[in-house]
């Protein structure tokens, strides 16, 4: 056996560092460490309950407005309060702006710059790779950044700027757009449009979601996703970096008249209820003091010591005891979205990337729709105050997957305050019982080549799940 | 010019930031100006040991550096030992990485307030003991001693903002870059002045409501939210309403406060960062400049001489009622 320390581990957001064991050229055992502390949980103690709506948001510069949406909601729950419709749908717009962007992202500068490597070289997909990916001077990147840039124009004009606005409030938002806005909005989907289906699919979005099955990949040869697919038979990506095979959303966007995506949990072909009481976090493999405990009675003392056999400042947090994968595609199994569905015993490097793929396409079409049913003339913002006491939850999906935070106020002021972050549950040490994270068991049986000290099986696995590691401790 | 670019103990969101910089976009504006990156962790291909290896590279002083760029508070928990945060790989404190790597560069630059002054990660009680690049909130002296200086003979460089708007990142490259960076270019706080000479008041949309002190009772309404809602535009550094943000925006033209996220200590205000701490019904912290018994008097004779069409608008999320054209239709 062997050991192999990659790290830092970059194109993720954040910090992240993974310990491998090595045998008979593969992963035999892998060890995900969240080497940041910050602890905005302590931060926010004592603090006035609105200004998680200030702190929240700079847990994370690119789930920003998740963090906003989040905390918006726990303190609704706590107070009673809620969103006017349209306040609902504005945030929604706010919400998908980011989503939609943290995809293309993600695609375009932190997972396809792997493909360009020189150790792929000869293979009939590379020159295309370099041309389009090659970190930092890619082609694709550069109209991606530009695409990306003037679809973020949507939040600066309802939020003023991104990352980090302050436009999203427990009973709505904060910007009522005029009739000449909204149409502006749209113009503007409608330009990114045209990146998506000029680069990125290379057909109309609407002919991608048409795709219902596995093989329907295997002949989608047009546009930057067709480019992914062709490396990705060569590299057989379909096979590798499985997850725990269970699959948790807690249904995105919640709007007036429900929530655009299905809550629930995926086990074995069969989508459940979520309770959000059998969600623990387990402290035993993490610099933390304490007990594992549902988040309400969660704390976060750091152990000074970083004593073993904690080996991640991060928590790990289980489903009535279980790993569950969070993201795009968690989120697309659960709404039994078809190609999704298909996907879903694969569930590998090439699967999270379809999800999302998947998920920007049908993240354009909300947006143009939501846009379209904007009212100028309504109200999109309601009353909101804080409660003396009160305890509230607020449950999102951000790009990365399910997002929750819990609120206990007392005295006007917070009482306790704990968050449980989409890569939390990806990338989580192991918990009480020993049980791998849900990357960490995705990385077991990836091959290692001789002299690789970062193996590209490893990158293309650990980039799948998109980490944000500043989330996932916070 | 060449530049290292580490992420430190922050939310990455000034890379987040950068990356919504426009014509160019960041990566052609890098490459036109001859800036090439060594090593950023969010879009550079080499990671672990082909990472390490440029960090090293640099350490050994084989690879001179030009600009390192920290995004990010640096951390010196638990116990001053700064473990709270290691660089992966490494074995090594980013608080170590930073005190190395500071001197061998020809500029250091602090991008974000948490960089420039712990911002936002030194919140609260501060639990991770976050501090600045070279100032801790508002006191010189920070993960680099008062005395520090780079290669060029500067102070850290503090783009303070949360996050950072592109433009002052890639304008700050661009005048080092260019040899351009004055002597008289930096602040009382080392931040870059040609930002910094500006007040977040300046172009305000809300202008004619303060001239008025016609306030927003509440988020979402039109008025001037100095009296009630915690603005502190009229004291803040920052070109944040002549220079819009993500195409058209900012904090005030978003309808809430601006919080002064340019600022030493903004990470803590005196209330809630939404609410204005009043004394005897007064604001504190009135315009900085300006005697307080003549901002007052002014005050009182502007509220009584306020129009309705200000008045009724001040207190509704859109314009009840137009200005009335000077010449009437005939």
């Amino acid at each position: 056996m062997t050991e192999v320390l990659v790290g830092p581990f970059n194109r993720v957001e954040g910090d992240l560092e993974v310990r491998l064991e090595v045998s008979d050229g593969q992963v035999t055992s892998a060890y995900a460490n969240s080497p940041l502390f910050r602890g905005f949980e302590a931060m926010l103690k004592g603090a006035d309950p609105r200004d998680a709506l200030t702190l929240t948001p700079r847990i994370c510069g690119i789930c920003s407005i998740s963090q906003s949406a989040a905390a918006a909601h726990a303190l609704a729950a706590a107070s009673g309060a809620s969103m006017t419709p349209q306040g609902a749908l504005a945030a929604a717009i706010l919400h998908g702006v980011e989503n939609l962007a943290d995809h293309v992202t993600h695609f375009y500068l932190f997972f396809m710059p792997d493909f360009a490597r020189k150790e792929y070289k000869g293979r009939d997909w590379h020159d295309a790779m370099v041309d389009r990916f090659t970190a930092t001077m890619g082609s694709s990147q550069k109209a991606a950044l530009d695409a990306r840039a003037r679809l973020f124009h949507v939040t600066g004009i309802l939020g003023g700027k991104w990352p980090h606005t302050l436009a999203m409030q427990p009973a709505g938002v904060t910007r009522a757009p005029t009739a000449a806005e909204k149409v502006r909005i749209k113009a503007t989907f409608r330009a990114f449009r045209r990146f998506l289906e000029n680069h990125l699919f290379g057909a109309p979005i609407e002919e991608f979601l048409a795709c219902r099955a596995a093989s329907d990949l295997d002949v989608w040869t047009t546009g930057d996703a067709g480019l992914f697919f062709q490396a990705g038979r060569s590299l057989g990506l379909a096979k590798m970096g499985q997850g725990p095979g269970r699959f948790l959303s807690f249904g995105a966007y919640p709007l007036a008249d429900g929530r655009v995506t299905a809550s629930g949990v995926w086990r074995d072909g069969v989508v459940a209820p979520v309770d959000p009481s059998e969600i623990v976090e387990h402290v035993a493999h993490s610099w933390m003091q304490g007990t594992r405990a549902h988040p309400f009675d969660g704390s976060t003392k750091p152990d000074e010591e970083m004593a073993e056999p904690g080996y991640s400042w991060c928590k790990a947090p289980r489903l009535s005891g279980e790993t569950v994968e969070v993201g795009a595609f968690a989120r697309q199994v659960v709404d039994a979205q078809p190609l999704a569905v298909a996907l879903a015993d694969e569930g590998g490097v090439r699967a999270r990337i379809a999800g999302r793929l998947i998920e920007v396409a049908r993240t354009q079409l909300w947006l143009e729709h939501w846009v379209d049913a904007l009212d100028p003339g309504a109200r999109f913002m309601g009353e909101f105050e804080v409660p003396e006491s009160g305890r509230g939850v607020g449950l999102v999906e951000a790009a990365r997957g399910s997002l929750g935070h819990w609120v206990v106020i007392d005295g006007g002021r917070i009482a306790n305050y704990q968050i449980v972050a989409p890569t939390t549950w990806n990338f989580s040490p192991r918990d009480d019982a020993g049980q791998p994270g849900a990357l960490e068991a995705a990385l077991v049986g990836a091959p290692v080549g001789n002299d690789e000290t970062s193996p590209l099986s490893v990158q293309h696995i650990v980039r799948s799940f998109d980490p944000c590691m500043v989330c996932t401790v916070h | 010019m060449n530049l290292l670019w580490l992420q430190s103990a922050g939310c990455g969101g000034c890379t987040m930031s950068l990356l919504c910089a426009e014509d160019p976009n960041a990566l052609e504006l890098f490459e036109d100006a001859g800036i090439d990156i060594l090593w950023h962790p969010a879009i550079s291909e080499a990671t672990g040991a082909e990472a390490r290896g440029v960090l090293e590279s640099v350490l050994a002083g084989e690879t001179p550096l030009d600009v390192l760029c920290v995004e990010g508070s640096i951390v010196t928990g638990p116990r001053g030992t700064g473990r709270f945060h290691m660089l992966s790989g490494t074995g090594r404190s980013m608080l170590e990485w930073c005190r190395q790597l500071a001197p061998l560069a020809e500029d250091v630059v602090a991008v974000g307030t948490c960089a420039a002054f712990g911002g936002i990660t030194a919140a609260g009680n501060n639990p991770a003991g976050a501090i600045g690049l070279q100032f801790e909130g508002a006191h010189l002296g920070g993960a680099l001693p008062e005395s520090f200086r780079s290669r060029s003979g500067r102070p850290v460089i503090n783009v303070a903002g949360c996050p950072t708007h592109p433009d002052w990142v890639t304008e700050t490259l661009l005048l080092l870059a260019g040899g351009n960076f004055g002597d008289d270019a930096l602040d009382s706080f080392n931040r870059p002045r040609f930002y910094t000479d500006h007040l977040v008041h300046h172009a305000c949309p809300k202008n004619e409501y303060y001239e008025y002190k016609a306030s927003a009772r509440h988020l979402s309404e039109l008025g001037c939210m100095m009296e009630h809602l915690g603005c502190i535009g009229t004291q803040a550094v920052g070109d944040c309403n002549i220079r819009p943000w993500n195409g058209g925006g900012s904090c005030t033209r978003g309808g809430y406060p601006c919080i002064a996220c340019t600022s030493p200590e903004f990470e803590n205000p005196r209330t809630t960062f939404t609410e204005t701490p009043k004394v005897a019904g007064i604001p504190v912290g009135l315009p900085s400049d300006m005697p307080k018994a003549w901002f007052m008097a002014l005050a009182s004779l502007s509220k009584a001489a306020t129009p309705e069409r200000i008045d009724r608008n001040a207190k509704s999320d859109r314009i009840e009622v137009p200005p009335k054209p000077k010449r009437e239709r005939t």
